[in-house]
C-alpha cells in the first residue's frame, strides 16, 4: 500500500444562508495515496467541488467546514481547515495545485501565456528571469503545445480552448506538485481534446509521481483513467472502491444506477418506403466577416454544400465537434438563418419563402435547445411559455382552451399541469428541459429539431429525458433531427447517423453500420475518444 | 412616476406577471413605507398650496424672515420678501415632480421603445438610428433649450419639451444594448422558431428581460432632471418668478443659509425625502418584477 497523501475524516461543510443552514458536504472520509488517481464522481450538487475547495482552502466566506482535511506530504500531519494562511498558501501551488473545468476564465485574458507561467515560477520558486522563462517554455514543451518557442508570447485567445488546458496543466505543473486536483477538466472541451488531455495528464502522472485528485460526473472517463472510485451523492459518500471492482458489481443502488444511466438501446427503423419529410440539397451558410472599403467582402462558410433527407418518423444523428457547423445545419433547415440551397419540407420548397409565409409551417416544425436555463424567459410563467406558440397559430383558441392544451403538453412530457403557474428558475435542468419540449409538442409538430437537448444534463436525468423523446416519437410519430456531440445517446436514439466537421459531411449512413464499420479516420478517432471501441451494444 | 411603470407592464408581460409584483411589493417593508410618503408627498403639493393660509405671492407685512412658528400660520417660517414659505414649497413641488414625471415618462416610453427596436432589428437600421442619438448628443442642451425659447417663447411646458429630448437618449443606450445581449438568448430563438412576430418579440420577450437595468436607471433619471430643472431656472430659463420650484427654493435657501436655515432646510428636506423614497421604491419594483427573487 502506497502512503497516504490527503486525508479527508468526516469532512463537513455548511453553508449558512439567509434562508437557514444548506449542508453540502455531509460527514465524508476518504484518502488519497501517493502516486494514485482517485475520482470523485457525483452528479451536480453532490458536493464534489465543495470537497475539493475545501481542502484548497477556497470555499467562500459563508461555508462553514468541520471535520479535518489531513495532509500527510509535508513533515508530520497538518488539517489543512486550520493551517495558518501564509503556510496554506505555500501549500497551495508548491504542494498542491488544481485545475478547472473552463480554461477560457481561468487564465488572464490581458497577458501573455508565458509571463503567466513565470508569475507562478516566480512566487513559489528560485527561478527568475531568463531561468524562469527557460523553464516556462520547458513546462509548455511537456503539455505538448505545438511550437512553444512561439506559443509562449501567444495570449491565451489566440489559443483553441485544448491548449488553454493545456497552459493551465503546465502552470499547475510549474512546482512539481505532489498532488493534482483537476475539477472537471475536460467538461468543456471536444471529445477529441479531452482524450488528449487525459492522455498527457496520465503521462505526467507518471513522470513526476504525483497523485491526482479527479473531479467528474463522466463514468467513461473514470473507467479508463482512475484507480478508485469514490460516488458522492447530496453530499455523502455512497461508495467506494477499486475502479473495476466498482464497476464490475456496484453495491450500492445509485452508484448501479449512474451506470445504467449510460444510454442503451436501438431504435426500431422506420419502413423503407417512408415518404421524405424534409430534403436538402447544396445547403450552405455564409457568414460575412466585415466588410472593409474597396475590398471584397470576407466571407466564412460554416456550412458547406451538405445534401441531407429526413424520412417521415426517422431520427438523423449530426454528430461533430464545436465549430463544426452542425448547430447552424440545423437553424438553416428551420430557416432560422439565411442560407443559398434548396430545402424541401413535405411538399414546399422552404428556401425563399419569407417570414409571413414560413409562418403557418412554424407549428410543424419545432425546436428543442441545449440550454435550459437559456432556453426559457425568466419572466413568463411554465403556462405562458407553452401556450405562446398557441397564441401564433392558433389564435382562435379562447384562454380556457389554450390552458387545456398546455396543461395537456405538461402531461405529455410527464410534469405536474399545476406547474404552468411557476416561473421558470423554481426547476432543474431536467425539468426545464421538459418544459421546452412541451413548448415545441404543444403546436403538434412534425418534425423536431433537437439540437443537444441532453448535454447539460446530469447522466441519469438525461437518461429519462432520452426516454421521453423515444416515447413522444413512438405516440406521435414524430420525426427528429438530432444533434449532439455525445455519439453514446446518438447511438441510442438515431435511424441514421452524419458525421460533420468544418462545416462539411465526412460520413454518412446507417447508425449501426457506421458505429461498427467507420469509413473515415476521423470518424474512428472520433469514436476512440468517446470511448465507445469494445462497449457491449 | 411610480405609476407609469406599474402600468406599463401589464401590456409587456400579461397581467400575471403585474399583479404578481404587485403582491411583492407589498410586502417590501421599505418599498410600501416609500411609496406611501411619495404619495403623501405628491397630495400635499397638489391639494396643499389651498389648503395654507397664506397664497403663493401673498406678502406678510409682519413677518419678514421669520422662523417657523405654529401660532402666526407660518408653520415652515417666511422668506426675505414675507412670502409663506411652507406654500412655495408646496408649489414649487408641483413643479418639480411633474417636469420628473413628464421627462421620466418620455425617456422610459421613446428611450426603452427606440432601443429596443434598434438592438432587435440591428444592421443598418441599428446604425441609422444610434447615428441619430449621437447626433443629438453632440448638439449643446443649452443651445437647444435657448433656440426652443426662440421660436416658441418663453413657456414653462418648453422645460418639459427641452428636457424630455435629451434625456430618452441615455435610456435608449441602455436599453439597446441590454436587447443585444439578450436577442442572441435562446428563448429569443426559440419565439422565432415559433414563428412570433418581431414587435411581440420585442414587447414580450426583450423589453421585459431589459427591466432591471432601466427602473434603476429611472430613479437616477429623477433627481438629474429635478437638479436640470433648477438650473434653466437659476440661467433664468426655467421657471420665473412668482411661481417656483424646489430646485430654486433651495438655491434661494443657501444664500441665507446662516440668517435663516429654514428657507435652505424646508424645501431640502422635501427634495431628499422625494429621492430616497424613490431609491427605494426603484429597488423594491426591480425585485418585485423579478420572479427570481420570490
Amino acid at each position: 500500500m502506497q502512503q497516504p497523501l490527503l486525508e479527508f475524516d468526516r469532512l463537513r461543510v455548511d453553508f449558512s444562508l439567509p434562508g437557514g443552514t444548506v449542508t453540502a458536504v455531509r460527514d465524508i472520509s476518504f484518502t488519497v495515496h501517493e502516486g494514485e488517481t482517485l475520482a470523485l464522481v457525483g452528479e451536480s450538487g453532490s458536493g464534489k467541488s465543495v470537497s475539493s475547495t475545501a481542502a484548497m482552502g477556497l470555499l467562500p466566506d459563508l461555508a462553514r467546514p468541520s471535520g479535518a482535511i489531513r495532509w500527510h506530504g509535508g513533515e508530520g500531519d497538518e488539517d489543512l481547515l486550520t493551517v495558518a494562511p501564509g503556510r496554506l498558501r505555500r501549500l497551495r501551488g508548491n504542494e498542491i495545485s488544481m485545475i478547472f473545468q473552463e480554461p477560457m476564465t481561468s487564465l488572464n485574458p490581458l497577458h501573455r501565456v508565458g509571463r503567466q507561467i513565470v508569475e507562478v515560477l516566480a512566487k513559489h520558486t528560485s527561478l527568475r528571469g531568463q531561468a524562469a522563462r527557460a523553464r516556462a517554455l520547458e513546462l509548455l514543451e511537456q503539455v505538448g503545445i505545438p511550437e512553444p518557442a512561439r506559443r509562449i508570447d501567444s495570449y491565451p485567445h489566440e489559443l483553441s480552448g485544448g491548449q488553454r488546458q493545456r497552459v493551465m496543466i503546465a502552470m499547475a505543473l510549474a512546482c512539481e506538485p505532489k498532488l493534482l486536483i483537476a475539477d472537471e477538466p475536460t467538461t468543456a472541451l471536444d471529445v477529441t481534446v479531452q482524450a488528449q488531455i487525459l492522455t498527457l495528464l496520465e503521462d505526467l502522472k507518471q513522470r513526476y509521481g504525483m497523485a491526482i485528485l479527479f473531479i467528474t460526473h463522466d463514468l467513461g472517463i473514470v473507467r479508463h483513467f482512475a484507480d478508485r472510485v469514490c460516488v458522492m451523492r447530496q453530499g455523502e459518500l455512497v461508495e467506494s472502491g477499486e475502479t473495476a471492482a466498482l464497476f464490475a458489481a456496484p453495491r450500492h443502488d445509485y452508484t448501479r444506477m449512474l451506470i445504467d444511466a449510460e444510454p442503451r438501446g436501438r431504435k426500431a427503423p422506420v419502413a423503407e418506403d417512408a415518404p421524405l419529410l424534409l430534403e436538402a440539397r447544396d445547403l450552405r451558410v455564409r457568414f460575412p466577416l466585415g466588410k472593409r472599403l474597396f475590398r471584397p467582402m470576407e466571407v466564412f462558410e460554416a456550412v458547406r454544400g451538405i445534401d441531407l433527407s429526413i424520412r417521415r418518423g426517422q431520427t438523423v444523428g449530426i454528430v461533430g465537434e464545436s465549430g463544426s457547423g452542425k448547430s447552424t445545419l440545423g437553424r438553416a433547415l428551420l430557416r432560422l438563418l439565411e442560407s443559398q440551397g434548396d430545402i424541401r419540407f413535405d411538399d414546399t420548397a422552404l428556401d425563399g419563402l419569407d417570414s409571413t409565409a414560413m409562418r403557418p409551417l412554424r407549428s410543424r416544425m419545432q425546436v428543442v435547445f441545449q440550454d435550459p436555463f437559456g432556453s426559457l424567459s425568466p419572466r413568463m410563467t411554465v403556462g405562458e411559455i407553452i401556450g405562446e406558440g398557441l397564441r401564433v397559430h392558433a389564435p382562435a383558441l379562447g384562454r380556457r382552451e389554450r390552458d387545456a392544451r398546455v396543461q395537456e403538453a405538461l402531461r405529455d412530457v410527464a410534469l405536474d399541469p399545476a406547474m404552468r403557474r411557476r416561473y421558470p428558475h423554481e426547476f432543474s435542468g431536467g425539468q426545464r428541459q421538459r418544459i421546452a419540449i412541451a413548448r415545441a409538442l404543444v403546436l403538434k409538430p412534425e418534425f423536431l429539431l433537437l439540437d443537444e437537448p441532453t448535454s447539460a444534463l446530469d447522466r441519469s436525468v438525461q437518461a429519462t429525458v432520452i426516454a421521453l423523446l423515444r416515447d413522444l416519437q413512438a405516440r406521435h410519430g414524430l420525426t427528429y433531427l438530432f444533434i449532439s456531440h455525445d455519439l453514446a445517446v446518438v447511438r441510442a436514439l438515431a435511424d441514421s447517423v452524419v458525421v460533420m466537421k468544418d462545416g462539411a459531411v465526412i460520413e454518412q449512413g446507417d447508425t449501426e453500420t457506421l458505429f461498427q464499420a467507420p469509413r473515415e479516420a476521423y470518424t474512428r478517432e472520433l469514436m476512440r475518444a468517446a470511448f465507445l471501441d469494445g462497449e457491449a451494444a | 412616476m411610480t405609476t407609469d411603470t406599474a402600468v406599463s407592464t401589464p401590456d409587456l408581460a400579461g397581467d400575471s406577471l403585474a399583479r404578481e409584483a404587485w403582491r411583492r411589493l407589498r410586502q417590501n417593508q421599505a418599498a410600501t413605507l416609500s411609496l406611501v410618503l411619495l404619495a403623501l408627498t405628491t397630495l400635499a403639493c397638489v391639494i396643499g398650496p389651498w389648503l395654507t393660509p397664506w397664497g403663493l405671492d401673498e406678502v406678510d407685512w409682519n413677518a419678514f424672515l421669520t422662523a417657523p412658528s405654529l401660532a402666526d400660520g407660518h408653520y415652515a417660517g417666511t422668506d426675505a420678501n414675507g412670502r409663506d414659505l411652507l406654500t412655495r414649497v408646496l408649489h414649487g413641488g408641483r413643479v418639480s415632480l411633474s417636469v420628473a414625471l413628464v421627462a421620466t415618462l418620455v425617456s422610459l416610453l421613446i428611450g426603452v421603445l427606440y432601443g429596443a427596436v434598434a438592438g432587435f432589428l440591428g444592421g443598418r437600421v441599428d446604425n441609422l438610428m444610434m447615428r441619430f442619438v449621437d447626433i443629438m448628443y453632440s448638439l449643446p442642451f443649452m443651445f437647444l433649450v435657448i433656440l426652443l425659447m426662440v421660436v416658441f417663447g418663453r413657456n414653462i411646458l418648453l422645460i418639459y419639451a427641452a428636457i424630455g429630448a435629451v434625456e430618452w437618449l441615455d435610456m435608449s443606450r441602455i436599453v439597446r444594448g441590454q436587447v443585444l445581449a439578450l436577442k442572441r438568448r435562446e428563448f429569443v430563438e426559440a419565439a422565432h422558431a415559433l414563428g412570433v412576430r418581431g414587435h411581440k418579440i420585442v414587447t414580450r420577450h426583450l423589453i421585459p428581460n431589459a427591466i432591471g437595468p432601466v427602473i434603476v436607471y429611472v430613479t437616477l433619471t429623477v433627481p438629474k432632471v429635478i437638479l436640470l430643472e433648477s438650473f434653466l431656472s437659476f440661467l433664468g430659463l426655467g421657471v420665473q418668478e412668482p411661481l417656483t420650484s424646489w430646485g430654486v427654493l433651495i438655491s434661494e435657501g443657501k444664500d441665507m443659509m446662516e440668517t435663516a436655515p429654514w428657507m435652505l432646510l424646508v424645501p431640502s428636506v422635501f427634495l431628499a425625502l422625494t429621492l430616497l423614497c424613490l431609491n427605494f421604491l426603484g429597488d423594491g419594483l426591480r425585485d418585485a418584477l423579478d420572479p427570481k427573487t420570490r
